[in-house]
Order: structure tokens, then sequence, then C-alpha cells
């Protein structure tokens, strides 16, 4: 109760409300400058922003479609919240979802083909349940392993973690591509001369189900949704009512302060990048096992990911880096970009004015954010709102002393 | 100061709002009696002279062709997967078009998931054999290795070093059948040729391709090839070398280098496509695999007008199409 | 074996991969020392790429190209430092927008202008008397074209910026601590619209260095990510110029050599898969940093935007 308390606290509401009114005026002041463009394409804005809207909500299937988007921008968004707030730069979302994805369908498939653990338990035996839970904490411990090579190389290696996350980005790309034509090939495609670098179809059972109780059509739409969802109020305990949490975050505030607090920040470090390689790593197992089906590669990053692990970073930066704001933000983010795919099928635009126009919406959200800092800047001139309680540890209060 | 912004801020918040407003579900008109309607998918730019070109350009020679009874609207760049699945589903739930085209093989999955879900929708896709067992799916692949096995035939004919280069993206699908086509030629002339093939594993990068074609020259290459878009790179350095000559793949690469330039493989889709046209107007809305050859016309050697060709070469590259068509030369592939 | 994999050519190859990166990671020193991080740098380098090769397309002038590509560069830097320093927005994000915007609006004005890609003639090889004719030593060093040797030499005159004039010292005083900085009468606004304008026009030439003088073509997505390599080895090389160009070099090495490797392998008589040697650089560089990490601390107000009487 006190959490929903919390978040029903008025100045927080109308804190909540501004962040709303310039998200929107932003995305409106891009759209402005994206439609002088598509004019000069010989298009019709209108239309184009039709298409756009008409895309993202027009109809049960778009509406699904949108939310089929944010899921991994949801999960991606979350750890980056958890990772900034540590202040860890985490640019390696990529490369931890594909990490992730590997691991959850090799538990997807190897629960039906591969030597089996248990003696004597036919694997149709292994519930749904089961399967899913497993192939859901595989994605996450090797998310969390591949940042953790990041975290323990910034950490104890004191090795910047942009410069390692960008390299395994490309690490883990590569490694996907070596096992999705090894290990993990799908026996159909073996003995073909073209073969197509994929994993064979996950079993029914293994799936995570879709949603289907709102709408008579089939959609896309499924249960990583509601995975995401949980995990954003985990996360959100996590950063805010628990010790860890405040460490991390007393931690990304600032190091030098939380050392004297005799905080153990090489551990808070490697801590916050765990979490948020997990959570990406989750993304990539729920994009497999909810929404693929199998893995396949084009031999890009992006061909699998869709981006979603810098467009995380995005979500997570409109959702202020909370893990709760972080829900709105990925629909909205995941929306515009399921809308603008909508523009380039209906107006037939090229697909590049559809790229600059998302670049031109990021900057202005982004840039919009002075504007937040200088109102609430102007009402915190009252009293500042008490931080947060942070549970009263030692090291919580020598820092509150320190100040 | 503040009241002054918002005002100026007003006209965006009627932006705003004329976008969030609810607008009516825009009409669309019933699908035309005698026009018949593609949309296509695919994975690059549309003018990338490789794969998603070779497909719109066999698009457009069809659009001429059939002129106001044919139209077509395209998906370009589409690699991620998952925006190609909007896009195909979209297309499938509107009941506008009579043929919709998966152009990639990475889009199967989706295929495999609409088809049944739209069973009075015929879908295509490529480049694959595999029509899932629906019956309004067509599959569409290119029996690339037929054009790189003649490729091969001429470059071991015109390599004086015996080192030939390849510089390729990925070892899969497509490009995978068209260099082991071309090794398979040249070992049909003369197996003491090195055939020296590099995968960059990429298909865009330009600068890592064209480093690749520096490697192979360097190596003693004097005739290279290669496959999909980021070749552009490896030509670039075949020409300013200027005595390495280039075999080209699935579009017409002869412009980017006039001099050099011997051959391509081009792919006409429109081979494939004006049949799987054909039988969905006659009811049938899938269920068969179409393969490009050299043959049906689907594949065709174009020679650069520009290079001149010992009239010996050029007897043997024809008696080797004709071969291949006849099936008088048969090879095995790796 | 070793003979076959350590040739000449790779070295030369090395060189030439590194020319983009050097251009970007310097530029991009400049701005990091001044406290901005860029991460839109491919975006910047893809859109000099095509005004470089756009110019060239249409005049056949190297230099208005090169011209061409150092304005736009320094007009996208501009927009970088107007959102990062004057809107002091969240300089990891804007990079990525900048980012897609560069890689969006390149592409498009391509596809609207010359709309296949075409080759032009670049900046030709330089052949000078004697030292292109030496062996070895000529094929490595003097058969370049001349943004190569341009990168190069930009190395000691940056470093030579950097840490031996007023403006070097007022970047460093600005990263380090703009507080002090600003106390000292220096304007932190000022320093950092001029490193980061400065690091767009070096990303725009980074570009053109692709376009005109190495490739001397255009296609769409022409970097394929190599400003965001560009930036880690700013990382790599802690802020140094000289060591900024190690980085590059030993990436680029590593590519060189993987290549090599890839392409003799059947006269080697070896199989790498090309997964693992396209992977090779970056492992290597990771690896080498293990080992050669001083610990150097980074600026301090690295990514903190600045406001006067903040704390």
């Amino acid at each position: 109760m006190a959490i929903v308390r919390r978040f029903l606290n008025t100045s927080k509401l109308v804190n909540i409300s501004l962040n709303i009114t310039l998200l929107l005026l932003a995305v409106g002041a891009a759209l402005l400058v994206g439609s002088v463009m598509i004019m000069l394409m010989d298009a019709d804005p209108i239309k184009a922003y039709q298409a756009l809207y008409e895309g993202a909500f027009g109809t049960t299937n778009s509406r699904a479609e949108t939310l089929v988007k944010a899921t991994p921008l949801l999960f991606v968004g979350i750890g980056i919240c958890v990772a900034f707030r540590g202040g860890v730069i985490n640019v390696g979302g990529e490369g931890q979802m594909i990490i992730g994805a590997l691991a959850g369908v090799w538990i997807a498939l190897s629960l039906d083909t591969v030597p089996r653990f248990i003696e004597n338990v036919p694997i149709n035996d292994f519930p749904q349940i089961t399967v899913v839970t497993l192939s859901l904490l595989a994605g996450f411990v090797a998310g969390a392993l591949w940042g953790g090579i990041a975290g323990v190389l910034k950490a104890y290696f004191g090795v910047n973690e942009i410069l390692s996350t960008i390299m395994l980005n490309q690490i883990a790309l590569q490694l996907m591509n070596y096992l999705l034509n090894g290990v993990l090939l799908d026996p159909e495609q073996k003995d073909r001369v073209n073969r197509i670098p994929k994993t064979a179809r996950i079993e029914e059972h293994a799936k995570l189900p879709r949603i289907d109780w709102f709408s008579d059509t089939p959609t896309r739409l499924h249960a990583g949704l509601i995975v995401g969802l949980v995990l954003a109020v985990v996360v959100y305990i996590l950063l805010w009512r628990t010790t860890l949490g405040y460490r991390i975050r007393a931690v990304g505030q600032s190091d030098r302060a939380s050392r004297y607090a005799g905080i153990n920040v090489k551990r808070q470090v490697l801590y916050s990048i765990l979490i948020s390689g997990g959570c990406a790593g989750l993304a990539g197992a729920v994009q497999v096992i909810g929404l693929q089906y199998r893995l396949q590669t084009d031999g890009s990053a992006a061909g699998f990911t869709g981006n979603a692990g810098f467009n995380g970073i995005v979500a997570a930066l409109f959702g202020g880096l909370h893990p709760i704001g972080t829900i709105p933000a990925s629909v909205f983010f995941g929306a515009l970009l399921i809308g603008a795919q909508s523009i380039q099928r209906e107006v037939q635009v090229p697909a590049s004015l559809i790229t600059t126009l998302n670049g031109l919406v990021v900057i202005f959200v982004v840039s919009s954010q002075i504007f937040i800092k200088r109102l609430t800047k102007r009402r915190a001139s009252v009293p500042p709102q008490p931080t947060p309680a942070a549970p009263k540890s030692l090291p919580a209060l020598q820092e509150e002393a320190a100040k | 100061m503040l009241s002054r912004k918002k005002w100026l801020l007003l006209p965006l918040i009627l932006l705003m709002v004329a976008l969030v407003v609810p607008t009516q579900g825009h009409t669309r008109s019933a699908k035309a009696q005698d026009t018949f309607k593609v949309a296509v998918v695919m994975p690059s730019a549309s003018n990338d002279l490789a794969f998603s070109q070779s497909m719109i350009d066999a698009l457009t020679a069809i659009d001429e062709e059939m002129g106001d009874g044919f139209e077509f609207v395209f998906q370009e760049n589409t690699f991620v997967v998952d925006d190609a699945a909007i896009a195909l589903r979209e297309w499938a739930a509107s009941g506008e078009y009579n043929l919709i085209i998966a152009h990639g093989s990475q889009y199967g999955a989706i295929i495999e998931e609409l088809a049944p879900e739209f069973p009075d929708v015929s879908f295509a896709w490529g480049t694959d054999v595999d029509t899932f067992g629906y019956d309004n799916v067509y599959a569409y692949e290119a029996g690339s290795d037929q054009g790189g096995f003649v490729n091969g035939v001429l470059a071991a004919l015109l390599t004086n070093s015996n080192v030939i280069g390849v510089v390729g993206p990925i070892e899969v699908g497509d490009a995978k059948l068209y260099v082991d086509g071309f090794k398979a030629g040249v070992a049909w002339v003369n197996p003491e040729i090195a055939v020296n093939v590099n995968y960059i594993q990429s298909f865009s990068d330009v600068a890592l391709a064209s480093e690749a074609a520096q490697a192979h020259i360097a190596n003693g290459a004097d005739v290279m090839t290669g496959s999909a878009q980021m070749v552009v790179g490896a030509v670039g350095v075949a020409k300013e070398t200027g005595n390495v000559l280039w075999f080209g793949q699935q579009s017409n690469q002869t412009e980017l280098a006039p001099e050099i330039v011997v051959a391509n493989q081009v792919y006409h889709w429109e081979v494939v496509l004006k049949e799987i046209i054909a039988q969905v107007q006659a009811g049938t809305l899938g269920g068969t695999s179409y393969k490009l050859t050299l043959e049906n016309g689907g594949l065709v050697i174009e020679y650069n007008e520009a290079y001149t060709l010992s009239a010996f070469d050029k007897f043997v590259a024809d008696a080797v199409i004709q071969g291949i068509i006849d099936g008088t030369i048969t090879y095995t592939l790796e | 074996m070793i003979t076959d994999i350590l040739k000449a050519s790779v070295a030369a190859s090395a060189i030439r991969l590194a020319t983009p990166y050097i251009f970007a990671s310097l530029g991009e020193t400049f701005g990091q020392r001044s406290g901005v991080l860029n991460l839109g740098v491919d975006g910047i380098m893809l859109m000099g790429a095509f005004a470089a090769y756009y110019a060239v397309f249409e005049t056949g002038n190297l230099f208005l190209g090169l011209l061409a590509a150092l304005i736009v560069g320094m007009l996208m830097g501009l927009a970088m430092a107007f959102i990062s320093v004057t809107l002091q927005a969240e300089q990891g994000i804007s990079g990525i927008g900048l980012y897609l915007f560069g890689l969006g609006l390149s592409e498009l004005l391509f596809q609207k202008t010359v709309v296949t890609p075409t080759p032009i003639d670049g900046f030709p090889r330089i052949n000078l008397p004697i030292l292109t004719d030496l062996p070895v030593l000529g094929e490595i060093f003097f058969h370049h074209n001349l943004l190569v040797y341009v990168a190069f030499a930009l190395v000691p005159i940056s470093a030579f910026v950097l840490n031996r004039t007023t403006f070097g010292l007022q970047i460093r005083a600005v990263g380090q601590n703009p507080e002090a900085a600003d106390a000292m009468g220096i304007s932190v606004a000022r320093v950092r619209y001029m490193t980061v304008t400065l690091g767009g026009g070096f990303a725009g030439l980074a570009g053109a260095s692709l376009s005109i003088a190495l490739l001397n073509i255009f296609q769409s997505n022409l970097t394929s990510g190599q400003g965001f390599i560009a930036v880690a080895l700013v990382y790599f090389g802690a802020w140094r110029p000289y060591w900024v160009m190690g980085g590059a070099l030993l990436f680029s090495t590593v590519n060189a050599l993987q290549l090599q490797v890839k392409t003799i392998e059947n006269a080697l008589g070896i199989n790498v898969p090309s997964e693992f040697a396209v992977m090779a650089p970056y492992v290597v560089t990771i690896i080498t940093l293990i080992f050669a990490s001083k610990r150097v601390e980074q600026p301090t107000a690295l990514t903190k935007p600045f406001e006067r009487g903040e704390s």
C-alpha cells in the first residue's frame, strides 16, 4: 500500500503530468520538422501522420503490435535504470540480448532433443511453466554473465564499460553467427547447401503463451509483456526498498562519498551491470520464446534485436530512469517505431526518412528535459521533498551525516 | 518568459490534439477487380545493386509490361525481422493484396505463422524451397550455383596467377550457394587453381570488404568475385588496381567498374513472379516451389560489352551455360 | 608460415583501416577531454561521407569534397554542442539520436540525389620518388592517399594542442573541474562548443576518408558502426592522442591480420571459423586493455552538463 500511496503523491503527479506534456510537445515539435521533410518528399504529412497514428493505435492488431514492440524496450530499459542509477553506462544491451536469446533458445530446445538430465522422465512431462521458467532464467543468467564481463573489467581492471560493452556487442554477434551455423543449426538445414542459419522451431510447451483474451482475431501479443511489468515492479522495489538498491544508487550519485560511507563501490558496480545485463538477456529470451519461436541471424545484431539494446536506453530515459516510468515510455516509444514503419508503407516514403524522424524525436525529447529541470527547480524552491526513505543502515546514516 | 513560451507552444499543442483525437479509420479501397496488387518487404535498400534491387527491378519490369493491371508497394530496409512481421501481417489482414512477398530467407518463420491464419491470402517468399505444406505459400529460390559455376569457369580461364579471390558476407544461403558453385566451376577447368574465400561476416561493412579484396590481391589474386551489397568496396579495389578482373553477382555490377567487370550473374525474379501471378489469377494460391535457373531464364549471364572476351573464352562460357541447361554438365557442391 | 602472414601488405592494410578511426577518435578525444561524450560520431561520419562524396560526384573537386565534409561535420558537431551544452541533455542518449539522424539523413539524401552506388575518382595513392619504391617500407608507408597522411599528422598536432597550448589547458580544466575553470574566467560553454564542433569536423573528415579516399563510393550505412568503435578507442587511449592512435592501429592490425589469415588459410592448411577471425580485433583490444590499463581517471566532468552556481 505504501508504494501505491507514494506513487499517488500529488507533487509527484504534477511532475509526471509535466513530464508527459513535455514529452508530447517535444515529439510534436520533432514531427513538425519531420512534416517539412515529408513534404519535400512530395508526400502528404497529414496522411503520413494519420498513418503513424493508425499504425500504432488504429486497430486491435496495431495496438497489440505496439505492445509487442514495447516489450523488449521495457526489459532493456528496466536494466538501464539500474545501470545508469548505479553510474554504469551500459551500451551493451544488444550483446546481452543476443546471449540471453542463445541461452533461452538452447534451454527451450534441449528440453526436447538433447540428452535428458532426468532419467526416465519423458520430455513432454516437463510442464510448460517449467520449460518457460527455465528458459527465461537461462536468458537472465546468461545476459547477466555477459554484462558481468564488462562489470568485472570495469570494477577490477579499470576498463571503461562503454569500450567493453561496444566490443562485447560485436563478440556476442559473432558468437551467435557461429552457433547458429553450427551446434544450434536447425537439423533440417544441415544438409542443404544454401542453409539458413537458424535454430529449429521450439515446441508448443516451450513457448510463452500469447495473450488473446481481448480480441477475436489472433495477435502476436505475448505473456512477455506481463513478465516485463512484473520485472518493473520488482526492480522498482529493489532500487528503492532494499539496501542493495540504495547502495547502487549511492554509488551512482557519488562513488567517492559512497566509499567514505563504507560501501564497496566495486561490488555495487558489478551488481548493477549484472542486473542490467540480466534484464537485457531476459529481453532476448522473451523475444525468442514469446515471439519468434526460433533464433535466426542475418549476420547483423539488429536483425534479431531490432536495436532494442539501444532503443531501450532511450525508453529508460524517457521514463525518467525509473522502472515504473519506463513502462509508459516503452509503450510510447514502441508506438512511435511501429507507427513510423506504417508511414513508410502507407505513404511510400524511403525507410531512411523514418530513421531520420526517429533520430529527431530522440533529440527533441532528450533536449526537452531541460525545461523539466528548470520548472522543477522553480517549484523546488519550496522545501525540497524528503528523499525516499532509504533503509536505515549504517552506511546510509553515515552518508546522511556527510551531507 | 514562461507565459510567452506557452503561447509559442500552442500550435504544437493543437497539432498534438489533432494527432491524438481518433481519426476516422481510413477506408481502404476494396480490391480493384482487374488490378493485380503486390506488396513486398525486403531486408536492404531498394537501390543496393544486389539482393533487394533485383526484386525491385523485377517488379518494375512486370509493372511496365502489365501497365494499369499491376501495382506494387514495398517496404525496404526491413532488416529487423519483427518489423517485417508487422508489415506482412498488416498487408495480409487488409485483404487488399493479391500477392504478398517476403523477400528474404530470414522471413520464413513469419510466413509459417501467417499462412494458416490467412488461408485466403497468397504468400511468396524466398530464397528457400519450403512451402511448409501450405497451399497458399509459394517459395522461390535462385539456383545461383549455376551462374556461379559459369563465372567460375570463365574466371579459371582468365586467371594468369592461378589465384582467385572471393569476398562473401556470411557463409549461408544464397551467397554460399553462389560461392560453392563458383568454386566448382573453377575446379572444373583446373583443380590446381587456388580459390581463396573470405567471408567477412557482414552484409554492410564496405571498408572490410575493400580490405579483404586488398588482401586477395596482395596474395596474388588477379580475378575476384563476391556476393552481397558490401562488395562495392571490393569492386572499387579491383578497379583501382587496374589489372584485376571482377565477376558480378545478383545485379549487373558493370557500371561500378566498366573496365574490369567481365560478366555478371543477374537474377530475373520476374520469370518466377510472372508464373506465380498467373497461378494466383487462375485461383491457385500456392503450394509450389520455384527456382531461377539458366534454363528458365531467371538466371542470366550478362557480359560486359566493354570488356573484350576472347572468342574461345566466350565459346566455352556459352557451351557451359548450354551444358548446364541440357544437363550434360553436372557438378557436385561441397 | 609466419612469413606468409606477416607481409608488408598487411601493415599497409592496417594503416588504411586505422585512418577513419584516427580522425574520428581524435575528434572525440577533444570533446571528451572537455567533458562531453558524443556517441553520435557514426552519424556525423555518415553525413561527412555523404557530403564529401556528393561534392566530388557533382564537381569532381576533391578539396571541395573535403571542405564539404568538414563543414557538415562541424555543423553536426555544433548541433551536438547545442544539445549537450546549452540544453544540457543527457549525452549518451542525444548521441544515439544524432546517430539515427545522420544514418537516416545521409541515406535519404543519397537516395534522392545519386540513387545507386556510383564510383567516383577519389584521392589517388601518392607515389613519392624513391620512397615509394623502397622494398617493404615503400609499400607500408609511402603508397597511401593524402588523407591517410593527414590523419596521422593530426596526432602530434592534437597532442600539442591539448598539452602545450592555452586552449588545451582550458579544455583540460573544463573537463576536469568546470567550477574552478569557470571561477578562473574560462567560459565552460565556449570551450565545449569549440571542442565538440571541432570533433564533429574530425568525424566529418573520417567519413570523407572513406567515401572519397579509401572506398570512393557511398552507400547506405557506409561506416557500418565504425563511429562507435572510434568512441571506444578514445577510452582505450585514455584521452591521449598518441595512445588513441595506438589503439586504432592495434585494432586495425589485428583486423588486417585476420583478413590475411583467412585469405590464405587454404595454403596454410588451417581452418579458422570466420566468426572467430572477425571477432579477433575486439577480443584483442579488450585483453590488451586489461594488461595495459593504468587506471587512468577519466575527465571528472565527462557526461556532466555544467551549470553556473549549481553546486
